[in-house]
């Protein structure tokens, strides 16, 4: 880690001034973008770049589990519940509280000077290194270890309980009880057949959607008689949705080329 | 070996980031990968401290960090989802039943 590729730069160095601005694009693309899938992707590229910090801290054990913790089961997850969560749904813009916005970035930017100074004044300025540390027992993975099973283990094994009480926890938030019982066939036949009875409704199977000559897409509505679309012909999600084409255009179509027809015979009876 | 105060600065504008994050974005999601990115942050900061100290505590308590995190994503996602499925939104205004 420590070859010299020029005089007094080390390979952590150019590993730090290379990594250190993609990762701060990555959380400014957090914090900036309006899709939520973009900003899940763009904390990928500060969770890998902070592996590689991590590489050139010499702590290889803690870069593999960014890796396969951080981006590989935390964000996967995000990008799981995204796709169930409302991926279209824009963030709102509206602020909510008064000058909320202001205060916000005021206060990071009180957060960020008290941090500074914070860092200014604790540090020397000795170049320090953890190589030794790794080293005692033949490496970072064994080091750490030696601390997690040794001095630590009372917190490993709360960390095992605190793991396990998480994934029930989920579970329980999660799931979600049946309100009522699951309508099966024999149900659903009998109330088609109870509002047959009182509400005289048809018992037999809906009508198909429309078919024209430009589409028979199931969003059209097929035609009554009397030229109105019929509601039941739609699928009711769609409906819910606007997802319904409007007929009008497809039977115009059809509608000219008959009077084109037409107007030819008239001409030939003339 | 390089300074790890640059560690260190890196570490708290990150933290800035995602704590600017979490107070400006109404959508739950990213208010909680926002949340993700100061742990990240902090992560850093004790990774060069390790550096700073030469013992490799600060790696230890790293890893346990992300075992935290790792439970606190999988509850926090599951309360998302199930806010989601009752109120069909994740913005965190919305959620206003305490509200009086």
């Amino acid at each position: 880690m420590n070859t010299l590729l020029l005089p007094l730069v080390t390979g952590a160095e150019v590993t730090f001034w290379v990594v250190a601005p993609l990762t701060i694009l990555g959380a400014l693309g957090l914090v900036l973008s309006k899709r939520a899938v973009y900003a899940a992707l763009s904390v990928a590229v500060t969770m890998v770049g902070l592996a590689a910090l991590y590489a050139s801290l010499d702590a290889p054990f803690l870069a593999m589990v960014q890796i396969i913790v951080y981006t590989g089961a935390v964000l996967m997850m995000f990008l799981f519940v995204l796709m169930m969560v409302g991926i279209i749904t824009p963030d709102s813009t509206v602020e909510s509280l008064k000058g909320q916005r202001v205060m916000a970035i005021l206060g990071g930017i009180g957060i960020l000077a008290f941090l500074f100074f914070a860092i200014g004044g604790s540090l020397y300025n000795e170049p320090a290194t953890v190589t030794a540390a790794n080293e005692q027992f033949g490496g970072n993975v064994e080091g750490l270890a030696n601390l997690m099973f040794g001095r630590y283990v009372f917190v490993f094994e709360l960390s095992a309980a605190l793991l396990i009480v998480a994934a029930v926890g989920a579970m329980l938030l999660a799931h979600n009880e049946r309100v009522r019982e699951r309508k099966g066939q024999p149900e659903l036949a009998a109330d088609r057949m109870y509002a047959y009875k009182t509400k005289g409704e048809h018992p037999g199977s809906l009508p198909n959607s429309g078919v024209y000559a430009g589409s028979n897409a199931i969003g059209v509505g097929a035609l009554l008689p009397d030229g109105t679309v019929s509601e039941k012909s739609i699928s009711q999600t769609l409906a819910l949705r606007g997802a319904t084409i409007d007929p009008a255009p497809l039977t115009q179509v059809t509608g000219s080329t008959f009077a084109a027809i037409e107007a030819v015979r008239d001409e030939d009876e003339d | 070996m390089m300074n790890p105060e640059n560690y260190l600065i890196l570490a708290a504008i990150l933290f800035v980031i995602g704590a600017l994050g979490v107070m400006l974005r109404r959508n739950a999601l990213i208010a909680f990968l926002c949340v993700e990115l100061m742990l990240n942050a902090c992560n850093l900061a004790f990774v060069a401290g390790s550096h700073i100290t030469g013992t490799l505590d600060g790696q230890t308590t790293a890893f346990f960090v992300m075992v935290v995190a790792a439970a606190e994503v999988v509850v926090g996602l599951a309360i998302i989802v199930s806010i989601y499925k009752t109120r069909r939104s994740t913005s965190v205004d919305d959620a206003n039943l305490l509200k009086l």
